[in-house]
């Protein structure tokens, strides 16, 4: 009996920490000063938010029913598999379009590879 | 299908057998191949090859290493974003890799995406220089250099 109350705490404790970090990639999406910075903010806690929420559902009906779902794993595969082609994708698309670092970027060394030659 | 393979399906199948259950049983089949596979790595340095699931451990090692990975920069990200002054040098750096293949690039570009504080922005034509955006380029610089050389040694353990 606790040992099925103690797995269903950890898996709520787990669903809880997955909101918390996606609000906070929330607040970095508006803070942060370009599409870049902010690209970092929306795919990249998303990921670690995912993955704590699906495991943490997992884990709860693992307890408490004793059911294996292998479509929430199946589903952290899939979004762990496009999560950074999607971010890859846009922040590529991006640069090449030209849209300028912020302010406060300290180093560019890809500037002269990509920008250079077409001028 | 490689021999070690084949003798640890010989191993559960005596398993099985020798049990004398009633009837043959998935599950004692299923604790026999466990059995197996603890004799053969304990053995396989005797058959003169590698053992024949090593990569299937070598691929949790990465996954464990991912994981970990994943959890320290997140905590460092947001940390960055929750302090109340924006102190972040956000760059672009360069970084020329020692894995070859494509599947090996990949990967490691999957990774690095997948962690919070960097992108690969583009991979050179030649397949080996990554441009990675970093979300703090100075004082970070360090971290996501050790990160990126965890990773390497944890994929050349996989395909090699």
């Amino acid at each position: 009996m606790s040992g099925s109350e103690v797995g269903e705490f950890v898996g709520a404790l787990f669903i809880l920490t997955g909101g918390i970090a996606s609000v906070i990639s929330v607040f970095g999406l508006i803070r942060l000063p370009d599409v870049y910075t902010r690209s970092h903010a929306a795919t990249k806690s998303s990921t670690l938010a995912v993955l704590l929420t699906l495991s943490g559902t997992f884990i709860y009906f693992w307890a408490s029913e004793g059911f294996l779902s292998v479509r929430l794993l199946l589903g952290i595969v899939f979004v762990f598999l496009t999560a950074p082609v999607a971010g890859h994708l846009i922040v590529r698309a991006a640069y090449r379009s030209k849209v300028k670092l912020a302010d406060i970027s300290t180093e560019d060394e890809l500037y002269e590879v990509l920008h250079k030659k077409n001028e | 299908m490689s021999p070690q393979f084949l003798l640890n399906l010989f191993i559960a199948l005596l398993w099985m057998l020798l049990m004398d259950e009633d009837k043959p049983r998935f599950s004692t089949f299923l604790d026999g191949f466990l059995v197996g596979i603890g004799i053969i790595f304990v053995m396989h340095r005797f058959f003169g090859t590698q053992f024949y699931l090593r990569r299937l451990f070598s691929t949790i090692k990465l996954l464990l290493t991912f994981i970990s990975e994943l959890i320290q920069s997140s905590i460092l990200v947001l940390t960055q974003i929750l302090s109340p002054k924006l102190k972040i040098q956000p760059g672009i750096i360069k970084y020329q890799t020692i894995l070859e293949s494509d599947v090996e690039v990949t990967t490691l570009s999957l990774l690095l995406t997948l962690t919070p504080g960097s992108v690969v922005m583009e991979v050179a034509p030649d397949g080996h220089t990554l441009y990675i955006h970093a979300m703090d380029v100075k004082k970070s610089r360090n971290a996501l250099l050790k990160q990126i050389k965890n990773f390497e040694k944890a994929i050349m353990e996989v395909t090699r």
